[in-house]
């Protein structure tokens, strides 16, 4: 496939691993803030290729993972009212609420649907003017414009039978506060690529300034990730910290203007509370008072719904980088794909689920 | 998070007001919103997620990406390394 | 090869257009169904009699029987329908012993409201196929169920077979140093199920690959290979094949990732939904494990057919890493491949 093939070419991974190790003086430890990057370093055993030189330390950066527990439970909640469709992600389908999942609902008579674009939902609400329909949005400034344009479509066509169960999360309040963190064993970054093509990067400049970390923004194919993981050796070796490009091809300094536009109008930035992690000041987006009517935990009055989330689960710790999933005395055991007490051991691109797949003993 | 792949947009169109358009995958087409990438043509190849494009692919930064690699696996040719691969350059071209 | 059109079933006309409730309930209804739908189908000599059982003679030796039951969901798809699978699926089940497939049994289950003119594409799918493969329809049985109480139609087939003296496959047979070899490529069934599900809006290309692998296996006999095992990667794809292998060996298998086979659409649709194609359903390839000094004959003889064209050697069966399926990448790095835990959905993150 063009524009992916060609960067998995295993020879230039080698030339880069090898140009990688060849400026190494000590092993650095850098966090890949994104899940969807654990996932391809995991799969392609990237870090097999580095072990010794490069210690990846994998980030809060899947919405699955750190979607708090009461939201699913306020999903399963609304997804069960009567005369509502319920329309998600397949992603979230499987996260364990403190009772159940959304499949499990679905299994007890709800009407939950997956779709791959909130446009979907959207059109179902079209067809289905008789019913609610709700749709999920979770995620990170990635997929905050597609589910900034389903709300303001549904405004603009009047569908008022249309909501979002918003649990919208942003990147940089999280890396300030694993770095604020007595425990951040962190030396730099790896950006996701893909927050940045929306968001672009001029936001990280005073976070590498201030806590003096490189930060390099990355793709997700190995070749991507080996050139962005080399400019932050680079930088760590040189002493240096700025924020870097490693993927040109797809994300611009000033990212995309429209998105961030429609973005701007249609949420605004508040508290939000981080599965395992706990509460992030202006780390998430909830809508603006202008498209309230379109908020599903208003209109359905589920913002009571508060839930504590197991003690065996050391997630908040793995999703800061402070553990890796296999210290947890419940991975394997207690906590599998099958069965997972947290939402890192259900995601396919969490850290636990990753290393659960990927990573057991060969 | 953030699955998001190259395509080429193979059509476009209007739909409840969005501009809209047909993105091929090497053989799997599938419906993507243009709406944040009027820059996008026929096509051009845009970075999709969850049905949204969010990035007109850079094409002339993707080769110069890939001529750096090129550099690098030449570069250690010439220290007695054997690399076999062809060019990623010229792999880019045939398409 | 002759064309579906030409072997068309001169079929009379039904009063009803969908099915009615009283098509299931014995009676008048139920007996025009099976003479204006099944018996000018499916009609042979043993059918034609319409006992309550099929009777037919067995050859001495061992014979094979395997059941299976089809739920899909779109019934009609890329490539085929679910008459097409119920079919194939049962025969491939029965040839993976080395029988040689010979009779079906067929029971549906009808959801009130099913347009007769599905119905008639279906059966005439099932007609088709299995004299592709050629097994005899020789009993079966419908039943209608009030509308919602299914999906459609439901179907179950069971198959016999008989197996040829001396063959005797299984994976007690496998050995370490075993070639694992694949008979196409992966995932065209499951993903082309996928892209035409409701809510997710794709054109895709992408063809299942249902068919009837019983004529490739013969293939493979006749080159007289020595092979050990075969099983068809169907529901939890290759990956859940390799593992049950592995798992019921003892033994480890080593996987070349960049030798299995993946055709360019289905790579595409895997990539943008997140899906991984070694856990995606096959409906018509095979896995087989032949010994080592044999593999490449075998793999020869494959190529041959038109159903292996795109065989490959994709791993071996070792001694290290008991029970375990382990993934070689291009890179030189490994990873394990599980068991899936449950259905992959599609992800967007």
């Amino acid at each position: 496939m063009k524009y992916i093939d060609e960067f998995r070419n295993p020879q230039a991974v080698k030339a880069l691993v090898h140009e990688i190790k060849s400026i190494s003086t000590q092993k650095w430890v850098i966090m890949e803030i994104c899940g969807g990057q654990t996932h391809s370093i995991m799969k392609n055993g990237l870090h097999q290729l580095l072990d010794g030189v490069v210690e990846l330390v994998h980030g809060p950066g899947c919405p699955v993972c750190v979607t708090p527990l009461e939201l699913i439970d306020q999903a399963v909640e609304i997804a069960s009212l009567p005369n509502v469709i319920f329309t998600s992600f397949g992603d979230m389908l499987r996260v364990p609420g403190s009772s159940k999942n959304l499949l499990e609902a679905r299994s007890e008579g709800a009407d939950v649907r997956m779709v791959y674009s909130p446009l979907e939902a959207l059109k179902l609400a079209r067809e289905h003017l008789d019913k609610e329909v709700v749709f999920f949005a979770v995620g990170f400034e990635t997929t905050a414009p597609g589910n900034a344009m389903a709300i303001a479509q549904a405004k603009k066509e009047g569908l008022t039978n249309f909501s979002e169960l918003i649990s919208h999360v942003l990147v940089p309040p999280a890396m300030t506060a694993l770095l604020s963190s007595e425990t951040n064993r962190v030396q730099a970054y790896l950006a996701a690529g893909h927050v940045c093509a929306v968001m672009g990067w001029e936001e990280y400049e005073p976070i590498a300034a201030q806590f003096r970390v490189p930060i390099v923004v990355t793709g997700f194919e190995p070749l991507d990730l080996l050139k962005g993981i080399l400019m932050t050796v680079q930088q760590l070796e040189s002493g240096k910290h700025v924020v870097e490009n490693a993927y040109p091809r797809a994300v611009a300094r000033k990212g995309n203007q429209q998105a961030k536009a429609l973005l701007q109008s249609v949420f605004q930035t508040i508290d939000r509370k981080w599965r395992g992690i706990g509460i992030i000041p202006q780390s998430g987006w909830a809508l603006t008072p202008e498209f309230a009517a379109f908020d599903a935990t208003l209109k359905f009055e589920t913002g009571h719904i508060k839930t504590q989330e197991p003690k065996e689960c050391i997630s908040g710790e793995i999703l800061q980088g402070i553990k890796k999933p296999n210290q947890c005395p419940a991975f394997g055991t207690l906590c599998t794909p099958e069965h997972p007490l947290g939402a890192t051991m259900v995601s396919g691109e969490g850290a636990c689920s990753a290393y659960f797949r990927y990573h057991k003993e060969v | 998070m953030c699955l998001a792949i190259p395509g080429k947009i193979v059509k476009i169109y209007t739909e409840n007001g969005l501009r809209m358009g047909h993105v091929n995958y090497s053989g799997t087409i599938s419906e993507a919103c243009l709406e944040y990438v009027p820059e996008a043509d026929m096509e051009s190849y845009v970075i999709v997620h969850a049905g949204f494009a969010i990035s007109v692919l850079d094409e002339e930064q993707a080769r110069q990406s890939l001529e750096t690699w090129d550099e690098v696996t030449d570069h250690l040719k010439k220290q007695g390394y054997t690399v076999e691969n062809a060019p990623l350059t010229d792999k880019t071209k045939k398409d | 090869m002759a064309t579906l059109e030409s072997f068309s079933c001169p079929l009379p006309k039904l009063y009803y257009d969908t099915v009615q409730l009283a098509h299931g309930s014995g009676g008048k209804l139920s007996a025009e169904l099976i003479e204006a739908i099944f018996l000018p189908c499916f009609g042979n000599d043993t059918l034609n009699q319409l006992e309550d059982q099929a009777t037919f003679a067995v050859p001495k030796g061992r014979m094979a029987f395997s059941t299976d039951t089809f739920v899909v969901n779109p019934i009609f798809f890329s490539g085929g329908n679910i008459g097409d699978l119920a079919v194939n699926g049962t025969v491939n089940d029965v040839a993976m012993s080395g029988a040689t497939p010979k009779f079906l049994s067929i029971g549906f289950v009808l959801e009130e409201g099913l347009p007769i003119e599905e119905l008639r594409q279906i059966v005439e799918s099932i007609r088709y196929s299995a004299q592709q493969a050629g097994v005899n329809i020789v009993t079966g049985d419908t039943k209608v169920v009030e509308k919602g109480s299914c999906d459609k139609v439901f179907i179950n087939t069971s198959g016999i077979g008989f197996i040829p003296p001396e063959i005797n496959f299984g994976i007690a047979q496998i050995r370490p140093g075993d070639k694992i070899i694949l008979s196409g490529s992966i995932a065209d069934h499951g993903m082309a199920i996928l892209t035409k599900r409701k809510g997710l809006s794709f054109q895709s290309g992408i063809k299942s690959d249902t068919a009837a692998l019983n004529g490739l296996i013969a293939t493979m006999m006749e080159s007289e290979g020595t092979i050990h095992a075969l099983r068809d990667p169907t529901r939890g794809g290759v990956a859940t094949t390799l593992n049950e292998f592995a798992g019921q060996s003892g033994l480890g298998i080593r996987l070349q990732q960049e030798t299995i086979p993946v055709n360019d659409a289905v790579r595409g649709a895997c990539e943008i939904l997140g899906i991984d194609p070694l856990y995606v359903a096959n409906e018509g390839k095979l896995i087989a494990a032949v010994s080592e000094e044999h593999a490449e004959l075998v793999l020869e003889a494959m190529r041959k057919h038109p159903l292996g064209t795109q065989a490959a050697i994709i791993g071996e069966v070792t001694n290290d890493h008991p029970k375990k399926v382990v993934m070689e990448n291009a890179y030189g790095t490994e990873r394990i491949i599980d068991m899936p835990i449950g259905e992959q959905l599609p992800r967007i993150c």
